[in-house]
Order: C-alpha cells, then sequence, then structure tokens
C-alpha cells in the first residue's frame, strides 16, 4: 500500500464525479436525440428526422420570439457593457474614495435579490409608467434586461483591470498624450479582452432571462424564453426539442468563445 | 499661489468627481430598472388592493397581516393562514434540501477536478461551464423529458422488471427537488473548485505523516480550508432556490406552488398586488438573512493557507 499510497485520494470522490457529469450531460443527450425524432411523440423513436427543425423555422411566433430576444440581448449587452466598463474604470486602480463601497454594492445588488422579486416589482414600476407615458414598447425590456446584465459584464472588465498595472498609462501621460488620447491607445487594447468576456457574458444572460421578462413584457412581447414556456406548460411537442437543440449549440458556441477569450494570457 | 498641497487636493477631488461621472450611466439604469423599483414593492406593499388588479392608495396593513394570518370571514378572528405556511415551509424546506444535495454532489466533484493535472483541469472546468451558462429553461425541460411517465428513466425502469407501473415523478415536490439539484450544481461547483483549487497539498501530506485517516484528513484539513468556497457555493444555490420560478412552474405542475408561483397568483388571477408585494419583500427579508449570514461567518472564517 505505501508504494501506491496517493495524498489526494479520497475513497468514493470519483465515483461522485462521474455520476456528476454524466448526470449533467445525459438529459441534455436525450434532448437534443429527440429533436431528430420523426415520430411526432417525444417518447417512442421513429427514426431520423429534420422535420422539427423545418417545423420550428417555419412558426412565425417562434422566429419572432427569435428575433426580439436577438435584438434586446444585443442593445441589453451593448449598453450594458459600455457602462461596466466606464463603471470598472471608476471603481479599480484607485485608492479607497468615499462612495467606492456604495457603488460595489449598488453595481452587485441585481445579483443579491430573487429574479421574481426583481420581476415583480418592474412590472409594478413600469406599469404606473406606461399609463402616465403611453409607451408600451420592448423600452421596458432593454431597460430591466441592461440592469441585470450590468453586474455579469462588470465581472471580467474589473478582473482584467485589475490585473493591469498603470505604468504604461503613467508613460503616455508624460509623453504628452491627452487621457483621450491614452484611453484610446493604451488602455483600451489593453483591456479588450475583458470588454469582450463581458459583452458576450451580458448577451448569453440576457438571452436565458425567463422570469423578469415574464414579468415585465407586454402583450405580444414574447422572447424564445417566454414562449418556450408557455409552449412546456400547454404540453410537450418535439418542435420545443428542436428549438431547445438550437439555442443549445448557439449557448455552446458562446461559452467556448467567451472560455478562449478570458483564457488567454497576453 | 496655491500651495502643491493645494494642488494635490484639488487634483484628488477632480479624479473623484470624474470617477462618479463615469460610474453614473451603470448606477443610474440600475437604480432606474432594479434596486428603485424595490421601494415601490415596500410602498404597495402598505396599500388596499384594487378592484381589477392593481392598488387603491389608502394605507393599510392587511396585506402584512396575510402573508402568515387569515381573517375568519364569519367571526373575524385571526388565524394562522396554513395554505402560506405550507407554501412558506415547502420553499424553504426544498430550498435547503437542494443546498443540501447539490454540496454533496458538488463537494466531491470540485475535489476530484482539482486534483487533476494542470491541462486537464481547464477542460472539467469547460465541461461544468457549459451547463452552467446554458438556458435554466431548457435543462429544466430536459430534466422533465427524463422523469416524465414515458421518459427515459421509468422506460428503464419498466424493461427491467424493476417496477409495473410508471413511477409518477413529475409535478411531485421530488421533481423540483431534482430540477433544481439539477440546474444549480454547476453554481455549487463552480465556488467550491475556486477554493479546491488553492489547496496546498502540502498540508494534506503532512496530516498523513502524522498518521491521520483519509476521513480525518477531509475533515480537518481540507474542508476547514475551502470552507469559503462551500459557503459561497450554498448562499449562490440557496438563494435561486428560494426564489426559484421556473423549475416548480414546469416540474410541479400547477399544484406544489412555490413561494415564487405564489407572488405571481397574486398579481395574476388573485388581483391582490399588496399582498404579491409583501410576500415579496418577505422573500428578500430571508434572503438578506442568509446574506447577512454569510458575511459574518465568512469575515470569521478567514483561514490562511499556503
Amino acid at each position: 500500500m505505501a508504494s501506491n499510497f496517493s495524498i489526494k485520494h479520497q475513497p468514493g470522490f470519483t465515483a461522485i464525479a462521474a455520476t456528476c457529469f454524466i448526470v449533467l450531460y445525459l438529459p441534455i443527450f436525450v434532448l437534443v436525440v429527440y429533436a431528430f425524432n420523426a415520430a411526432s411523440s417525444t417518447s417512442e423513436w421513429g427514426g431520423f428526422s429534420l422535420k422539427w427543425f423545418q417545423s420550428a423555422y417555419q412558426n412565425t411566433q417562434v422566429i419572432d420570439a427569435t428575433l426580439r430576444s436577438f435584438q434586446i440581448g444585443a442593445i441589453a449587452a451593448v449598453l450594458s457593457t459600455i457602462f461596466a466598463t466606464m463603471a470598472a474604470l471608476a471603481t479599480t486602480r484607485t485608492a479607497s474614495y468615499p462612495g467606492l463601497t456604495f457603488k460595489y454594492a449598488a453595481i452587485n445588488q441585481p445579483l443579491m435579490v430573487p429574479e421574481i422579486v426583481t420581476g415583480v416589482a418592474l412590472l409594478i414600476f413600469f406599469s404606473r409608467i406606461k399609463i402616465f407615458t403611453g409607451y408600451s414598447g420592448i423600452g421596458y425590456l432593454v431597460a430591466a434586461h441592461t440592469a441585470f446584465c450590468i453586474p455579469f459584464a462588470y465581472l471580467p472588465i474589473r478582473a482584467r483591470l485589475e490585473n493591469m498595472d498603470l505604468t504604461l498609462e503613467r508613460a503616455a501621460a508624460d509623453l504628452y498624450a491627452t487621457p483621450w488620447k491614452t484611453f484610446r491607445r493604451i488602455t483600451l487594447p489593453l483591456l479588450w479582452p475583458g470588454i469582450l468576456a463581458g459583452l458576450m457574458l451580458a448577451f448569453v444572460i440576457s438571452l436565458d432571462d425567463v422570469v423578469i421578462t415574464e414579468f415585465v413584457k407586454s402583450g405580444g412581447q414574447d422572447t424564445l424564453p417566454t414562449y418556450m414556456l408557455g409552449q412546456i406548460r400547454r404540453g410537450i411537442t418535439p418542435e420545443i426539442n428542436a428549438i431547445s437543440t438550437a439555442f443549445l449549440l448557439l449557448s455552446v458556441a458562446i461559452v467556448t468563445l467567451f472560455f478562449f477569450v478570458s483564457r488567454k494570457r497576453d | 499661489m496655491a500651495t502643491a498641497e493645494e494642488v494635490a487636493k484639488a487634483a484628488e477631488r477632480r479624479d473623484v468627481r470624474d470617477r462618479w461621472l463615469l460610474s453614473a450611466p451603470a448606477l443610474l439604469v440600475i437604480l432606474f430598472a432594479a434596486t428603485g423599483p424595490l421601494l415601490i414593492v415596500l410602498v404597495y406593499s402598505f396599500l388596499t388592493p384594487g378592484a381589477y388588479g392593481d392598488v387603491k392608495w389608502q394605507f393599510s396593513a392587511d396585506a402584512w397581516t396575510s402573508v402568515f394570518l387569515e381573517r375568519d370571514i364569519f367571526d373575524d378572528t385571526l388565524s394562522l393562514a396554513a395554505a402560506h405556511v405550507t407554501i412558506f415551509w415547502r420553499s424553504i424546506k426544498l430550498a435547503v434540501v437542494t443546498t443540501l444535495a447539490t454540496l454533496a454532489l458538488g463537494f466531491p466533484t470540485a475535489y476530484f477536478m482539482a486534483t487533476r493535472s494542470e491541462k486537464t483541469r481547464d477542460l472539467w472546468l469547460f465541461l461544468i461551464t457549459i451547463p452552467f451558462w446554458t438556458n435554466l429553461l431548457i435543462r429544466t425541460f430536459a430534466v422533465l423529458q427524463i422523469i416524465r411517465n414515458e421518459g427515459i428513466v421509468n422506460t428503464i425502469l419498466l424493461k427491467l422488471g424493476i417496477v409495473s407501473a410508471p413511477i409518477q415523478i413529475l409535478y411531485t415536490d421530488t421533481a423540483i427537488l431534482i430540477g433544481m439539484a439539477y440546474v444549480y450544481l454547476p453554481l455549487m461547483v463552480l465556488p467550491i473548485y475556486a477554493s479546491m483549487e488553492k489547496l496546498d497539498f502540502r498540508l494534506v501530506e503532512a496530516g498523513y505523516d502524522l498518521y491521520a485517516t483519509r476521513f480525518k484528513v477531509l475533515r480537518k484539513i481540507i474542508f476547514p480550508l475551502v470552507k469559503p468556497g462551500v459557503i459561497a457555493g450554498s448562499i449562490l444555490v440557496f438563494i435561486p432556490a428560494l426564489g426559484a420560478y421556473v423549475t416548480p412552474s414546469v416540474l410541479g405542475g400547477g399544484k406544489n406552488m412555490m413561494l415564487s408561483n405564489l407572488i405571481e397568483l397574486q398579481f395574476g388571477q388573485g388581483r391582490n398586488w399588496p399582498l404579491g408585494s409583501a410576500l415579496s419583500i418577505t422573500v428578500m427579508i430571508i434572503v438578506m438573512a442568509a446574506l447577512l449570514a454569510y458575511v459574518r461567518n465568512a469575515g470569521k472564517s478567514g483561514v490562511r493557507h499556503g
């Protein structure tokens, strides 16, 4: 025993870990397989077919909801990333100043409150504004998504900034670069991987949201997740599997990209 | 002429002002579409429900009384609102059990990941990250397809002759529990892994040199050192589990309500916005208490190593 005694071994841990990974992927695997099922029920296998993808593609409600999801996600991701970048620049690489702790707390606040509570709060607040202004467009959804995406976009940007020292910026200033020029030519290029990671994170978070959207949306403003929730509640068809599979592929692509961007060391 | 000290002070003031201006857009958006509306919820919880939803601007503490109590319509006495108490109890119970289940599964998984070679560690991390960023609704839907009566679990059990009729898992508390443990597992693994990765295994070796058993090493050395990760993971699972909306709506059917469904009901058919608001604030108070306990605990257990 002494010869192959491993200090890192703990009995049963590897088995539990293996079970975890299998359990994490098995349901997703089954879901994807049944998206290609020719039968119209999800309990029997009727051969390989792409007909559910085709039917989803021809479903105008699905396409409509998908486009809305992308539209809200893109606007919210860009806005929240810009605001988060500015906030990160203002809250890092400095001695503590009055209000700094408050800023940290305020920026992270959306993470501390259960989504259902934020959803309800926005429902109440926005319904008042709707009566007051008469406007009921997707602006409300964009505002809500931007707000809860900010803390997520802020994370990688702040992490990146904290690893950048001020030497290069000081050198640029010594060489008479204006603050704007220093930012554009030095800070921004160095910070770029963090900003990109924040942008992707914000986009995925916006795309995934169900609860807040469900409470904020007006009639006919379904995003893809809220449309799917409505369908699942009514009973399931393999079309939902097909939509999920497409959605899944997109998420995996973004995560993979995110993983490489945030892992890249310069 | 200003002294050098005054010049430096002015520059510092300008710097702080610029930093406020830079953070203003983020703070304003969050104030407008996240923090600010929470205060309105608090106000609404003290108003009278309107006939068709919304509220009448008339002070009332009824919403708060009816969070846990109900008024008898005949003799006007107050008694414990059994339905609400049941839902509160079920939500807290399910959130706690989910946290414990993900801990029991997540801790060994994080340990396994952290003890791999540096190169393969990234791969395992990637494998845990994918479900984490996959839409929660899709993952819940995937669980639904596995555990329903015609799903793969029941099909296998039937084929093997272990059961003669499918086990009804879907639309029970067990289904909600399975679903929540499944969707929140990565939230437990990731912070524990982050602490575990920094673990100095020379301390473990020292433990064995002093004749500690494997279990003793785990309990006395490894666990105390990764405790911050365990606490962070537990909080990250407990908060969304307590307020979970998607999982109980999809896997619990209409009957097994959790707090979020009860709240939603007040804004839908229930048409009692003040009660919905009071319930929301109650959920937030529970969450804040959990967070406070976490912060105090994290402050105490400042274990340093390395």
